[in-house]
């Protein structure tokens, strides 16, 4: 990679508190957009963001409690009751047409963002306690991921220019 | 003529983005990239990518739902 231009060493932290398909966008494409306009960014993944580091990802949506959710469907949009949102399968079926639309739209998959942001030199933190909480195994952790906690993360915020939780 | 085209019609936000960024270093300093987009967020995006990484945005149209930049690469 292209070392960082000394007049435009910004820095930014993101912290990433969701783990499902869609929460998991916005985390990444910034990460990765802003690396791509030579800053750098570190992000630190805790509670269910943690997930998004994990070697397997298997990232599902769920429309339960999503009054805010539209989608496309057949020219229309279409909102899930909660009613509906708590069956089984809805989930899975939601996951499945939310995956059909990124593809159809040419958005990136999670995998890719994830890994364009490795290329890019983003910093990957993983919450220590958040690993400890869950029973996560760090074997089943992606390897470019760190270690940290509060005071790790709070050390960067310091030192960034921008700071984000998402 | 462009040193190099990026073809990203059909590619979402901000994947035209992070592919530009790795073109342009495979161009020439001073050299020219072009890059085909039908993203119409890309009309903004670049103008800010350019803004901030210094590089020059020397044109950018629109023809048919293609947009087309053509980015100088600075050092």
């Amino acid at each position: 990679m292209e070392t960082t231009s000394p007049q435009n060493a910004k820095t930014m932290s993101i912290i990433v508190t969701k783990g499902t398909l869609d929460w998991a966008y916005p985390p990444f494409i910034l990460a990765t957009t802003a690396a791509a306009m030579d800053v750098k960014v570190s992000m630190f993944f805790t509670f269910y963001g943690l997930t998004l580091l994990k070697k397997k990802l298997d990232l599902q949506i769920s429309p339960l409690g999503k009054p805010d959710m539209e989608m496309p469907m057949m020219g229309m949009h279409m909102k899930m009751p909660n009613l509906v949102a708590v069956l089984p399968g809805v989930n899975a079926a939601s996951t499945t047409m939310m995956k059909n639309l990124i593809k159809k739209k040419g958005v990136a998959s999670i995998e890719d963002l994830r890994a364009a942001a490795i290329e890019s030199d983003v910093e990957f933190i993983g919450c220590q306690m958040t690993l400890d909480l869950f029973e996560l195994d760090r074997k089943d952790m992606i390897d470019g991921m760190t270690l940290g906690g509060a005071a790790t993360y709070m050390e960067k915020a310091l030192n960034s220019h921008i700071n984000l939780f998402i | 003529m462009a040193d190099k085209t990026l073809d990203a019609k059909g590619l979402n936000c901000p994947i035209p983005i992070l592919k530009a960024k790795k073109a342009i270093a495979e161009v020439p300093v001073g050299g020219t990239l072009e890059i085909l987009a039908t993203d119409p967020g890309a009309v903004a995006d670049f103008q800010a990518f350019t803004r901030q990484t210094g590089h020059t945005l020397v044109e950018h149209s629109e023809a048919g739902g293609v947009y087309r930049f053509l980015i100088q690469r600075a050092a």
